[in-house]
């Protein structure tokens, strides 16, 4: 409760000027990132190739496993919804449009960038957050390292080549699903099958979902690193700014998703 | 006595409380200079403010006959190339070898080959006493092998000043001095200009060539060593005779104090 002494403007001041200052934070962070991954190159700033190399086995070939589990499950219960309302007007053929359209579409992308977000996201915030407590990065900036070139850049990379390989194997292993199911319980032919697959799918379809994936990995590596590197304290604050990073990278996911759809449906 | 770093009319922040208040001082060249003072005093915001990681509200840091403050990032990273800084907790990268470590300052700013780099790597190591440390990661080293090792990377440009920030803290005795004949050697032999803050007297007493003293924002001292121990102020008396604080409250101000008055 404002105490007597504040006015309306001294309240709303107060309550403004923290979204300001994070506001002007985030710029700041979207800012670096984006100067040291596309301008410094140019400038004899070269980017660490080795450590994009690791960043994408840590992020993208460690979350093969997952990724193909998890696909192939949405790929059998998208096949099972499918047929359950195709069947009853004796169009279960079409069971195998559904499920191609709407994983290269939407849920190929989507998974792989919740799942990416729980993974990558979670792990650069607490990274750059216990750096941020044990003085690393103040020994990198003492060093004449900047940071964000060092430590970022590679994330950024590695999501940004990351995401969209993940979603096409995604797509992939789910449609796979989807196959083993209308090929065993649903008795659709092989061949029928896939025949009807390669009709429903647009080379539109499949680059929109990249498109998509691509901006899913920009988007879950700031929010990864703009949370690690607001850690002001210690351990208990990792924790927290770790859990902030996971929701609000799949908040910001599905934000940015709902925007690349509407665009897509009304510019392709 | 020619000058290292001249700091004029400093005043710093940190959120609206006043930490450093408008102080002046200079720090000589070649010599090891200890800034001393009590938890809280403003000596590690005063350090971070000399290596150029944080900028403060007013005033002046002169380093090189330039005022940092008003520094580029570029233009400060040509004078950060030129101060080696050993952090409280070592800040060695944890998902690196100790060599990588060490390495790091060479790679990036320097164009030298690998061998050239691992030989120079082992140097610095040795001269720190971790010889054959160069594969073991920093969570496999102790707290005092972290700081050397630390050191060896403050080291790897063979800077010209050199700062320690708390070096003996959280350390045992016997490690702790062994840290601080390490710090009269490389002055000694290197003639680098050493800036150490503490506040362990001991430390103080054995390497310190110079004192700068702290309390609450200010500087209260700035002098050599002999100077320091016959000055008959009695906030460094009280310091340098290890006597608490005097009670702030009379037994009724206390009582309005807890009762929230």
């Amino acid at each position: 409760m404002p105490s007597e002494s504040k006015n309306i403007v001294e309240v709303i001041g107060s309550k403004t000027k923290p979204i300001k200052i994070s506001i002007h934070n985030i710029s700041c962070i979207i800012n670096d990132i984006f100067y040291w991954t596309f301008i410094s190159p140019f400038k004899g700033f070269p980017i660490r190739f080795k450590a994009c190399v690791n960043e994408m086995v840590k992020a993208g070939y460690n979350s093969v496993p997952i990724i193909s589990v998890i696909s192939f499950f949405i790929g059998v219960i998208l096949a099972f919804q499918a047929a359950y309302q195709l069947k009853k007007v004796g169009a279960l053929i079409y069971v195998a449009n559904l499920v191609g359209v709407s994983l290269t579409r939407e849920l190929g992308p989507i998974i792989t960038a919740i799942i990416v977000s729980g993974r990558s996201g979670s792990a650069y915030a607490a990274e750059i957050g216990s750096m941020k407590a044990a003085e690393e990065i103040d020994a990198l900036i003492s060093m004449g390292i900047n940071p964000v070139r060092f430590i970022v850049v590679p994330k950024l990379i590695a999501l940004m080549v990351m995401v969209p390989a993940l979603t096409i194997f995604s797509d992939l292993i789910g449609i796979f699903g989807g196959f083993v199911l209308s090929t065993t319980i649903l008795e659709i032919h092989p061949s029928n099958y896939f025949q009807q697959t390669i009709n429903a799918l647009l080379v539109k379809d499949i680059l929109t979902g990249l498109m998509k994936a691509w901006a899913f990995g920009v988007v879950i590596t700031i929010v990864g690193v703009y949370q690690g590197f607001m850690v002001k304290g210690g351990a208990e604050e990792v924790g927290r700014r770790t859990t902030s990073a996971v929701v609000a990278s799949i908040f910001l996911v599905i934000v940015s998703d709902l925007f690349f759809t509407a665009l897509f449906y009304y510019f392709t | 006595m020619e000058k290292a770093i001249e700091v004029e009319n400093l005043v710093t922040h940190y959120g609206d409380r006043e930490i450093l208040k408008n102080i002046s001082f200079s720090i000589p060249k070649g010599s090891i200079t200890v800034i001393l003072g009590g938890s809280g005093c403003g000596k590690s915001t005063l350090l971070k403010h000399l290596i150029g990681l944080l900028k403060p509200t007013s005033g002046r840091i002169i380093i090189k006959g330039n005022d940092i403050t008003k520094m580029n990032e570029d233009q400060m990273n040509e004078i950060r190339k030129k101060m080696g800084i050993l952090f409280q907790g070592a800040a060695l990268l944890n998902s690196m070898t100790i060599l990588d470590n060490v390495a790091l300052p060479l790679h990036e700013h320097t164009k030298l080959k690998e061998s050239t780099i691992e030989i120079m790597v082992r140097m610095k190591l040795d001269l720190v006493g971790l010889s054959g440390f160069d594969s073991f990661y920093p969570s496999q080293l102790s707290g005092g092998m972290k700081k050397r090792a630390g050191l060896a990377r403050a080291l790897a440009l063979d800077p010209e000043m050199l700062f320690f920030d708390e070096p003996s803290a959280g350390l045992d005795p016997v490690t702790a001095a062994g840290l601080d004949e390490l710090i009269i050697k490389l002055n000694k032999v290197f003639r680098m200009t050493i800036i150490v803050v503490t506040h362990e007297l001991p430390s103080v007493f054995k390497i310190a060539d110079y004192v700068i003293m702290l309390d609450k924002g200010y500087v209260i001292f700035s002098g050599t060593l002999n100077e320091l121990k016959t000055s008959d102020n009695p906030r460094i008396r009280m310091f340098l005779e290890r006597q608490p604080e005097e009670e702030k409250y009379s037994p009724d101000d206390y009582f309005k104090v807890i009762a929230g008055e």
